[in-house]
């Protein structure tokens, strides 16, 4: 359980950064931010790089930022530092709820929101909460800076659409306008802090007469990746809040769960259309309130 | 890949050491320092016996490259002694609570609590269980790690009133 051998840079700024990624070559250059996925993967040698590049001393990355309609937070901030946000919790209460889940205090002291999503462990709870709320990232390399939607960014289990030559500097997470707006988070999982079995992600609006105004739900640990389950979204809108069950009807068709050594696939599409339901009845009970 | 010299604050003390990018904190922390409190256990972020304080919080030390702590100040569980060698409080009430048997996850359980008491004087059970969730006692003596650290707490409060 010893990294193979690499070279080890900690990055003044972001050019430097940039410019280490652009000047790779044929050489592994990873950045190392928290290190709490990472470095397991090192030490199983999962992954053996070169190099890697601290960005931890680079100024800018770990800001979090009221900008109205979404809240921006720097790719190297912790997770712990979003756990305890004001801001968050008030504006985004759905990534508030998902964050608790992530891991133990003593990973959340190190590991960054950044991490969590660039690495795209379909269980992780941080990019189950940005998917659900159509959040962007900012990936930015020498060349260029590119701003694109989460939708997509997961390809297969820890495998996401980010170019070696670039990094994750900022996500961006539409903050919802309204007054009856609610969010649930549920998962389970062998013990609190453990990966996400299967998780579940949901926040709703309510319109004045009682019917779903608008739903955003998503659900980890059933596929590849993490998966927004639009069809469930389109089933919930416009529902009474009280008369929901039939919206969860299509729900399998979204999902394509495997079996491992945690759980089998048919109980993960079990245990996951009782935890959206949960997390949508959640979402509408807060919603009320 | 050569060595590379860094300087870290261990327990208050400036310490310089010379070691390759590769080396965990932890191994740097008991092979170069010789602080052989902080243990090593699965060596991949599981069961929680290296944890230390890293700038005051708690992390797990075999998660992070020694290179990494350059500039920055790291507690052991050396460190919670005072510095004639007397176990502090928290220490004691392990102590007399039982709350170790092999031993083995004793420095992380002291390291989570301290850190746990230090933002939270008086937490409850769930509290207590959430900050050494992340922490393996193999012998699963749990029960008596909540009660010393609630032992602490109390005792703690009895002292300022």
């Amino acid at each position: 359980m010893k990294a193979a051998a690499f070279d080890y840079v900690r990055a003044a700024d972001l050019d430097e950064v940039c410019r280490l990624l652009a000047e790779a070559d044929d050489e592994e250059r990873k950045i190392i931010a928290g290190g709490q996925t990472l470095v397991p993967l090192m030490a199983m040698r999962m992954a053996r790089p070169d190099m890697l590049i601290d960005i931890n001393d680079v100024p800018g990355l770990s800001e979090i930022e009221d900008r109205g309609d979404q809240i921006a937070i720097g790719g190297c901030t912790r997770q712990r530092a979003v756990e305890r946000s004001d801001l968050i919790s008030g504006r985004l209460p759905l990534l508030a709820k998902a964050v608790r889940n992530v891991g133990h205090i003593q990973t959340r002291n190190r590991g960054t929101v950044g991490g969590s999503i660039v690495h795209g462990d379909p269980s992780a709870e941080i990019p189950l909460a940005a998917l659900a709320l159509e959040a962007t990232v900012v990936l930015r390399s020498a060349s260029a800076e590119t701003e694109i939607p989460l939708d997509g960014f997961f390809e297969a289990a820890m495998v996401t659409n980010i170019e070696p030559e670039q990094i994750l500097t900022e996500i961006r997470i539409p903050v919802w306008q309204g007054h009856a707006i609610g969010t649930g988070f549920n998962e389970t999982a062998s013990r609190q802090g453990d990966f996400a079995i299967v998780a579940a992600a949901a926040q709703v609006e309510l319109a004045g007469d009682g019917t779903i105004a608008r739903a955003a739900v998503s659900a980890g640990g059933v596929a590849p990746s993490p998966v927004k389950l639009r069809g469930v979204e389109a089933a919930l809108a416009g529902r009474q809040a009280d008369d929901l069950d039939a919206a969860f009807e299509g729900l399998g068709d979204e999902i394509d769960p495997d079996t491992d050594v945690h759980a089998t696939a048919a109980y993960r599409s079990r245990v996951a259309k009782k935890l959206v339901a949960r997390a949508v009845a959640d979402a509408v009970a807060e919603a009320k309130r | 890949m050569s060595e590379m010299e860094i300087t870290l604050n261990v327990n208050g003390r400036d310490r310089t050491v010379s070691v390759p990018p590769r080396m965990t904190l932890v191994d740097c922390l008991r092979d170069m320092l010789r602080l052989t409190g902080t243990h090593v256990g699965c060596e991949h972020g599981i069961c929680g016996a290296c944890s230390v304080m890293f700038d005051g919080e708690p992390v797990r030390s075999c998660l992070m490259f020694a290179v990494q702590a350059e500039g920055h100040k790291i507690t052991t569980v050396e460190g919670l002694a005072d510095d004639d060698g007397k176990i502090s409080d928290l220490q004691d009430s392990f102590w007399e609570c039982h709350a170790m048997q092999c031993g083995y996850c004793t420095p992380g359980m002291l390291v989570a609590s301290q850190a746990l008491l230090a933002e939270n004087p008086n937490p409850d059970d769930n509290e207590i269980r959430e900050a050494i969730s992340g922490n393996l006692c193999r012998c699963t003596g749990y029960q008596q790690i909540v009660e010393a650290v609630k032992m602490t707490a109390q005792r703690r409060r009895e002292a300022r009133s």
